[in-house]
Parts: structure tokens; C-alpha cells; sequence
């Protein structure tokens, strides 16, 4: 079997094997071991993928499959992967990993809860190797759909009005994007031709540019709403904020990353001319998506809304990167992608062992954790640090890249937007400082903070996986820039010959 | 024309003698054995399903009043199918006492208004259209009104019979146009002699809105709610799903044949009332806590997408619709076996009793959480395939437009299916409806729902095959 395919096939089979299981013990074992494979798996595909590519092998795809499905309609099931998708398909390992071991401790229908989660990482795996719109939106829906129930049934607060909210506003940003989509489809080839949802195909033939400035924002809105592209970000505190700890996790990790994926893979890909023509518009909205989420994390309280308004700050920069179409920018999307995936489930995961101790996660009822909980509190620093952009960890390469990358513009327009961009390290590193300080440094608030227990086995396990992530992309960028490089080159090739008329 | 060409009529044929046996049968059975006929009933039927996908060639009889093909062998056996789950559905209520007499007169009924969809769906003209359309309709209203101790069911049987003389009235009149402007009623020769003249755009809008009660599209929807809430949950699912299905069958063949010269007119009445459609009966849906009443908005709204297949006109235009509506088959049943299970047990049917279901019932909420799905378009499930397959048609006519207004519509139907999906395993209750356990019969009538949910979206076979029987303007 295509090793590929193996990447959905273990996580149904992994479904199917909870479905035997009767208590938690049985089905965090059996999810545990799926996801163990699944990460081994995800290593050796970088393996072979590395070296396929230093044996020479130059296919923009590698290790590709298709099958015919719909013949009528020219619906494959095609897959294949580059550097990209090599990447974020590691990244959704590690984090879907980590987030089993987050959830060792899901008592209420558990068996129900992995089913649903492994269900979501099904579904984002799938999405990051299909090379077909079709499958690659069928799989996008699958992922989102089952964050209805996880929110829903094991979340905390307002979850039921959140879950709903999420959903809705996720399923309608599938609305645009079906509309996309569809249109793409018509367009995809020379008149006459046989049309295809192949991404590869399309690519090489021109869709008219009067449909690319119809469907470019349709396409782009679709995934920039999971992306939390303001105007439209206003699920994402909300749901992160009611999520359980793995759920928060595998969205702000993984999910949202489908956004900046797909805005990049199919909408700039795809559209390279109306992408260019109307980027600033976008331009415009992901510069206050970073500024306004940042600025949104300063005045929470809350330690997964302030994390989740961070995202929205952090996933912004991603679209902002990708809008500023250069080789720097785009190696600086997809590694602010990896490394805010890694981090921001970090966090939460931190956040969801501190709340099951301490049993609130309003900051100013908390203080001096670092005192009864050391591991945690370190492994807390470290990831606020890797958020606001310290050499030596993942977020300083990622978001330097995209400034540089950014900056390569001369015009004003896009300088002054890189400058309002940049500020929002200022702004992140106010937000983080003041949460490691009141939260772990200072005297102990709560005199039943004395007796907190510190991380266990499994919370060690989930945290260390992802710090070794955070500061493997730290000191080892050109390992994975590399791997980016080298894939991007079609992209680049394709936008070098877009003329504009007036440009 | 000799006697064997007339067993091209072999569905109908099969159904009258099955009608007659039935009839026969209850002649001779005691009060105490009426419950015998419960799988004389579903035996027989299944017998004549099978009968169905024996392959047979196309045949034209009567002098083209009659003829049959593949594709219209393919929509009598995708009913037959329909019909065959909702027999199944249906025994633990006809067991009850006070229906426990009249459990021939069911099937009876049921198997007699399916013989007029038959002859429907195999019209080579007007008249016998018509006529299927009627003996299709009367029966129903009959059934609706079949415990009529109930006043909401007599009032549901009334109400169907007159809302159905009126559209009949309007149809007929539509036809007579028809017949008037073209000097024939025959759909071969009409088709040319078809054109853009005031007269007969009016026939034809005559003809689409007797249609369009039958499939009650907005703004002939208003007698749906009513009798799909009056009427037993049984026979709310054969008018939302067969009744409907039969209906669009031979609207979008009528459509794509008799009317093929008015699509540039017509296609923009669909545009507004597909629109008009989906939007209100999502918002009626939205409101509704009783399930048969809500499910009976929704399929409303899904009538709607309906339309979307319609107005491709082109191949994958008719493919859309067959396959969408056999998906729908398997998903609105899917959604009424479980009320009517639960029913059948309880007597309850309001969406607020299904709190805290999943953790008494667990199979059953199950199945209801996948038909919700299926019926909002949510992969894996086939509802998904069904309504992308509708959207693409949709777009390659050009609609873009309307395209986003139907996922949109798509989009907000998922929060009223959401809302159900909630009550079952979000909302806690203190009274949750007991565990139970239904009968052999409703077993395998809810896991043949379950089996079409499943397999027809990755089944691609089947939308080749029904592709291959289609065709366009």
C-alpha cells in the first residue's frame, strides 16, 4: 500500500480498535498505540522523503498515488506530498501524539471522546496529502465536523453556544470555499478539455482571469476563516476557550493550520494573478488579525483566551505570509505554521494540567506556581518564550523569516504593513511576561496551591515531545527550510510569469 | 399488441396481484390473526423488489402512452427500495392495539397509492400522468387519515385530499393548455412544437405548480406541515421521501424532455423559487420542537437543493437528482425510523424527550446523528455526495451565485440537525426515555439506513450507473 495512504488508514483502523474497547484504560491504550504508529510513521516519511530528494528526485510530488473514484466527474484519489506537506504531516504527529497523552485522564464517555478525536486527526492527516480539491474538502469537512461534539459534550463553560458557534462559522467558511472550489473546476482546463480537480493539472493552465478575481476571494475567505482571518476570528476564542485540553490542542495545533495550507496551496497556487491583485485587501485584514489578536491576549484574563487570542495573532502572521508571496515569506509561513502548531499546543496542554490542579484559569486568582509545580512552570517559560520570539526556538526563526521576507516589498505599502505586523512582538512579549509573572513567580496565593502534585509520567511525555519540537526547528532551521525550498520553486516559477497589466 | 408486451408493466403487474393477494388473504383471517399478514406483506413485497433488478428492455406501449427504460426502471426500483424500509419501520405500530385490525388495509393502501407512482414515473404522456398522479394521491390521503379516532389525523387526511384536488385542478388545467397550444399530449411530439409563446409558458407554469405542491415547494408548501405532523409517522415518511422522490423523478424527465425548448424561461422561476425554498423551510425548520414536524421543514428545505439538480439541464444534471434523491431515501428514513422507534415505545415525539439519548440508546442516537448529518451534507456519510453532486451541476450551469445561497442554506440547516444532535448527547435530562429494545422488523429496517448512509457516498459505482441511464437537454 502507498505508504500515503497508510497515514488515513491507520487512524480508521485505530477507530475501529476503540470500538472493541470497554473502559478508559483499553481505549487510551489502544488510541495511544494508533498514534504512537501514526508518529513513527510520520518520521519515516520524512526520512524517505529527504532522501528520495537527495537521490535527485525532482518531481514536484513525491510518493504519489491515484486512483479514478467518480469517473464521470473525474473525481480522483490522488495523493502526494512535498516538503510542505511532509512537514505539516510531522507536525500533526507530534501534536496529535502529545495530545493523546494530554487526555489520559478522560473519564466521562472516553471511549466516545478518542473516537471523535482520532476521527479530527483523520481527517487533517487526509487533507494535507490529498492532491484532489475533491478529497482535499471532504477531508476538511471531517476534520471540523467532529469539533462539534468534542467541544459539546467535554468542554467547560458556555460550550454548548461555542460549539455551535465554531461549527457554523467553520461549515460557512466551506460555503465560500465550495463555491471556490467548483469554480476552479469548471476552469481548470482549456475549453474542450477534460475537466479536472487535480492540483498539479490545474496548475499548469491558466484559469481566466475574470474568474480568478470572482473566485480568489471566495477561495481565500473559505480558508482564511479557519485560519481566524479577521473579520471572521470570532470562533476561535470561543471555541478554544471552551475546548477540552486535547481538543484545544489538535485546533489551534493542526486545524487552523489547514487554513494557511489550503490559502496557499489552492487559492495562490491556483490564482497567482487575482492573488496578486487583490492581496492587499487581504494584506490589510491579516495586519490587524495580528495586531488585534495580540492586543485581544493583553486584556484577557483567562489563560486559554488569552493563548487562544494568540493564536489569532500568530495564525494571522501565517496569512500575512503567504500574501506577501516571495520565497522568504512563504519558508517563513510554513515554519511559523510547524512552530506555532507545536507551540500553541504546548500551551495548551500546559494549560489544561495547570486547570486540572489549581481548578480555575483566571490568572489573577493564581501566583507563585512555579513553587509547588516546577516542571510544569519551566515548560511554561519555555513556551512563552518560544511565543514571543526568542533566538534559539522555533518563533524567532519563523517570524524573523517572514519579516525578512516581508521587507523584501520597497513599496510603502507594504512596508508600513510590515511595520504594523512587527509590532505585534512588542505586544506578544507584554502579554506573555505578564502571565509567566503573575502566574508562576510571586508568593502563593492559594494555600491549597501547597499541595499541587507535579506532572506525571503521561503529562511528561505529551509536554517533552513538544519542547524537543519547539527547539529542534530553534537550532535547526536550515534542516527544515531546506525541505520548504526546494518545494516552493513551482510556486515561484508560476508567479515570476504573472503580468499585470499597470504593474 | 400481444400479452407479452404488456409484462413491461411487470411493477405494476406484480404490485396489483400483490394488491389482490393481500385483499384474499385478510378474507380469511380471524381478528387474533391479522398480525399474520405483517410478513405475508413484506415477504411479497420484497419478492416484486427483487423482480425489479432483473433487467429488462426498453419497451413502449399503448401507443406511447406506456414505456419503460433503464432509467425509469431504475426510480421504480429506487422507491420500491424506499417502500420496503418504511414496511419494515412500521411494524411495531401497526402491532399496537388499536391499529392491530387494520393491518391489511395498510398495506393495501400503501401498495395500491405506490402502483399510481409507478404508472407516474413510466408516462409517456399527459394523461397517464395524470392518472398515475391521482391514484398515487388518493390512497395517501386515506392513509393519512388512518387513525381517525385521532382528530389531528383526520384533519391531516382532509387537508392532503383537498390541497391535492387543488393542485390536481391546477395541473389539469395546465394540461389542457398544453393540449390546446401543441394539439397533442403525447411527450414525443410535443417537444418541438414547444416554444417560447406566451400560452404555453403560462401552461407550463400551470403544470410546475401542480407539481410543485406535490413536492411542496415554497410558496405551495403551506399544507405540509399539517398533515406531516397529523398523519402517523409512517406515512409522514412515505409523503416526505416516496411521494416526494416519485414527484421529482418525473418532474426533472418532463423537464428535461416535454419542456426542454422553455429552458431559458424556466430556468429563472427555479433560480427564485429554489431559493425561496430552501430559505424558508430552513427557517421554519429552525423554530420546530416537534420531530415530525421539523423533519417535515426540512425536507422542504431539501426539496429545494432539489431543484439546483434541475437547473443544470444537462446530464449531470438528471444524475445528480436520481442519486441525491436516493440518498435522501436512505437518510430521511433513517431519521423518521428512529422517531417512529421511539414512538412506537414511548408515544414521545418532541425534540426536547430526546435529552440524554445517547446515553440510554446509544445504537439508536447514533443512527439519528448519522441521518442528520447525511441530510445536512457532512462527509463521510452520502448526503455529503449527494449535495456536492447537486452543486456541481448547479455551477456548471454558471450559477455560482446560487450555488453559495444553497450551501449557505446547507450551512444553516446544519444548526437545526445539530440541534437534535445536541439534545441526544449533549442536554442532560432527569427522565431520559428508557432503554429499550425494538422488534426483529425495526432492526433491520433502521440497519438497512445505516447500510445506505454508509456505503452509497464511497460506492462511486452507483453514480456511474445511474449516469449512464441519464440525460440532458
Amino acid at each position: 500500500m502507498n505508504i500515503l495512504t497508510l497515514f488515513v488508514v491507520i487512524p480508521v483502523l485505530t477507530v475501529a480498535g476503540i470500538l472493541f474497547t470497554k473502559d478508559l484504560k483499553q481505549s487510551r491504550m489502544v488510541s495511544a498505540i494508533g498514534m504512537t504508529v501514526q508518529l513513527i510513521l510520520s518520521a519515516i516519511l520524512v526520512y524517505l522523503y529527504v532522501t528520495e530528494r537527495q537521490a535527485g528526485n525532482m518531481a514536484p510530488m513525491l510518493f504519489t498515488f491515484d486512483a479514478l473514484w467518480f469517473p464521470a466527474l473525474n473525481i480522483h484519489y490522488a495523493v502526494g506530498v512535498d516538503g510542505i506537506s511532509v512537514a505539516m504531516i510531522a507536525l500533526t504527529g507530534v501534536v496529535v501524539f502529545a495530545g493523546i497523552f494530554a487526555s489520559w485522564r478522560m473519564e466521562f464517555l472516553s471511549r466516545e471522546f478518542f473516537i471523535s478525536l482520532i476521527l479530527l486527526a483523520t481527517g487533517v492527516f487526509g487533507f494535507f496529502i490529498s492532491l484532489d480539491l475533491f478529497t482535499m474538502f471532504l477531508f476538511y469537512e471531517i476534520a471540523v465536523i467532529p469539533m462539534y461534539l468534542l467541544i459539546g459534550i467535554w468542554g467547560s463553560g458556555p460550550k454548548e453556544y461555542s460549539a455551535m458557534k465554531l461549527t457554523l462559522m467553520l461549515m460557512g467558511g466551506s460555503a465560500l470555499l465550495m463555491v471556490g472550489i467548483l469554480g476552479i473546476y469548471f476552469f481548470s482546463v482549456p475549453e474542450g478539455g477534460q475537466l479536472t480537480f487535480n492540483v498539479l493539472e490545474i496548475a499548469k493552465h491558466q484559469i481566466p482571469i475574470e474568474m480568478q478575481r470572482f473566485l480568489f476571494p471566495f477561495t481565500f475567505v473559505g480558508f482564511g476563516i479557519l485560519g481566524a482571518l479577521f473579520p471572521f476570528h470570532t470562533w476561535s476564542p470561543d471555541g478554544h476557550a471552551s475546548a477540552p485540553t486535547a481538543v484545544s490542542m489538535l485546533h489551534a495545533g493542526v486545524l487552523m493550520k489547514l487554513g494557511g495550507y489550503g490559502a496557499f496551496r489552492v487559492a495562490i497556487y491556483l490564482m497567482p494573478e487575482a492573488a496578486q491583485e487583490q492581496a492587499w485587501i487581504f494584506i490589510i485584514l491579516t495586519s490587524i488579525s495580528v495586531v488585534y489578536g495580540a492586543f485581544g491576549a493583553i486584556f484577557q484574563k483567562d489563560l486559554k483566551y488569552i493563548n487562544a487570542y494568540s493564536s489569532v495573532s500568530h495564525c494571522g502572521l501565517v496569512l500575512f505570509a503567504v500574501l506577501m508571496m516571495n520565497q522568504t515569506a512563504f519558508t517563513g509561513a510554513v515554519i511559523q505554521m510547524i512552530s506555532h502548531g507545536l507551540m500553541t499546543a504546548l500551551f495548551f496542554a500546559l494549560i489544561g494540567m495547570i486547570y486540572g490542579r489549581t481548578h480555575t484559569r483566571m490568572i489573577n486568582e493564581m501566583g507563585g506556581l512555579m513553587k509547588v509545580i516546577p516542571f510544569l512552570g519551566v515548560v511554561y517559560v519555555i513556551a512563552g518564550l518560544a511565543s514571543l520570539g526568542l533566538p534559539g526556538f522555533s518563533g524567532f526563526v519563523a517570524e524573523m523569516t517572514i519579516f525578512f521576507g516581508a521587507y523584501e516589498h520597497v513599496d510603502l505599502f507594504h512596508r508600513v504593513a510590515t511595520i504594523v505586523a512587527v509590532s505585534s512582538i512588542v505586544i506578544t512579549a507584554v502579554y506573555i511576561l505578564r502571565v509567566v509573572g503573575t502566574l508562576l513567580m510571586g508568593p502563593i496565593t492559594d494555600k491549597h496551591f501547597l499541595h499541587l502534585e507535579d506532572a506525571n509520567w503521561y503529562e511528561r511525555l505529551s509536554t517533552i515531545t513538544l519542547v524537543i519540537g519547539i527547539t529542534f526547528i530553534g537550532v535547526a532551521p536550515l534542516w527544515l527550510s531546506d525541505m520548504i525550498n526546494f518545494s516552493l520553486a513551482p510556486l515561484i516559477e508560476k508567479l515570476a510569469t504573472v503580468q499585470l497589466p499597470g504593474m | 399488441m400481444s400479452l407479452i408486451e404488456i409484462l413491461a408493466m411487470r411493477n405494476e403487474l406484480l404490485l396489483t396481484i400483490m394488491a389482490m393477494i393481500l385483499l384474499i388473504i385478510d378474507l380469511n383471517l380471524n381478528h387474533a390473526q391479522k398480525e399474520r399478514m405483517i410478513p405475508i406483506s413484506i415477504g411479497l413485497f420484497l419478492v416484486v423488489t427483487l423482480i425489479g433488478f432483473i433487467p429488462q428492455p426498453d419497451q413502449t406501449i399503448f401507443g406511447g402512452m406506456y414505456h419503460t427504460n433503464g432509467l425509469v426502471q431504475l426510480m421504480k426500483n429506487i422507491l420500491n427500495i424506499g417502500v420496503l424500509i418504511i414496511l419494515f419501520q412500521s411494524v411495531s405500530w401497526l402491532r399496537s392495539p388499536a391499529n392491530s385490525t387494520k393491518i391489511s388495509e395498510y398495506f393495501f393502501l400503501l401498495v395500491t397509492t405506490l402502483i399510481g407512482m409507478n404508472f407516474m414515473i413510466s408516462s409517456g404522456d399527459f394523461l397517464m400522468l395524470y392518472l398515475g398522479l391521482e391514484l398515487a394521491t388518493i390512497p395517501v390521503a386515506a392513509l393519512a387519515a388512518f387513525t381517525h379516532f385521532n382528530t389531528k389525523s383526520s384533519e391531516a387526511g382532509i387537508k392532503l385530499l383537498l390541497s391535492s384536488a387543488l393542485s390536481s385542478g391546477i395541473l389539469l388545467y395546465g394540461i389542457s393548455m398544453i393540449y390546446g397550444s401543441t394539439g397533442s399530449i403525447y411527450f414525443d411530439t410535443i417537444g418541438a412544437a414547444y416554444v417560447n409563446v406566451p400560452l404555453q409558458v403560462l401552461a407550463f407554469i400551470f403544470f410546475f405548480t401542480g407539481m410543485a405542491f406535490k413536492i411542496s415547494l415554497v410558496p405551495f408548501h403551506l399544507w405540509t406541515a399539517d398533515v406531516y405532523e397529523g398523519a402517523p409517522i409512517n406515512i409522514t415518511s412515505y409523503l416526505s421521501v416516496i411521494s416526494k422522490g416519485a414527484a421529482a423523478f418525473i418532474l426533472v424527465i418532463v423537464m428535461f424532455t416535454v419542456f426542454k425548448e422553455l429552458a431559458p424561461v424556466y430556468k429563472n422561476m427555479i433560480y427564485l423559487v429554489a431559493v425561496l425554498t430552501m430559505t424558508i423551510g430552513n427557517l421554519f425548520a429552525m423554530r420546530q420542537k416537534n420531530m415530525k414536524r421539523f423533519l417535515a421543514f426540512s425536507s422542504i428545505a431539501q426539496a429545494g437543493f432539489i431543484l439546483l439538480g434541475i437547473l443544470g439541464t444537462n446530464k449531470m444534471g438528471m444524475t445528480s437528482v436520481v442519486y441525491f434523491v436516493l440518498v435522501y431515501i436512505f437518510s430521511n428514513l433513517g431519521a423518521f425510523g428512529v422517531v417512529a422507534a421511539i414512538a412506537a415505545k414511548t408515544g414521545k415525539e418532541s425534540m426536547d424527550d430526546y435529552d440524554g439519548l445517547y446515553l440510554t440508546n446509544p445504537k439508536l442516537s447514533l443512527l439519528m446523528m448519522l441521518s442528520m448529518f447525511s441530510l445536512a451534507g457532512i462527509p463521510p456519510v452520502a448526503g455529503f455526495f449527494g449535495k456536492m453532486f447537486l452543486f456541481t451541476s448547479a455551477a456548471s450551469g454558471g450559477y455560482y451565485w446560487l450555488v453559495f445561497i444553497a450551501v449557505l442554506n446547507a450551512t444553516i440547516s446544519l444548526y437545526y440537525y445539530l440541534l437534535v444532535v445536541k439534545a441526544m448527547f449533549i442536554n442532560k435530562s432527569d427522565h431520559p426515555i428508557a432503554t429499550f429494545q425494538s422488534d426483529g422488523y425495526t432492526k433491520i429496517g433502521l440497519m438497512l439506513c445505516a447500510l445506505g448512509i454508509f456505503v452509497l457516498g464511497f460506492w462511486s459505482q452507483v453514480y456511474e450507473f445511474i449516469n449512464n441511464l441519464s440525460f440532458g437537454i
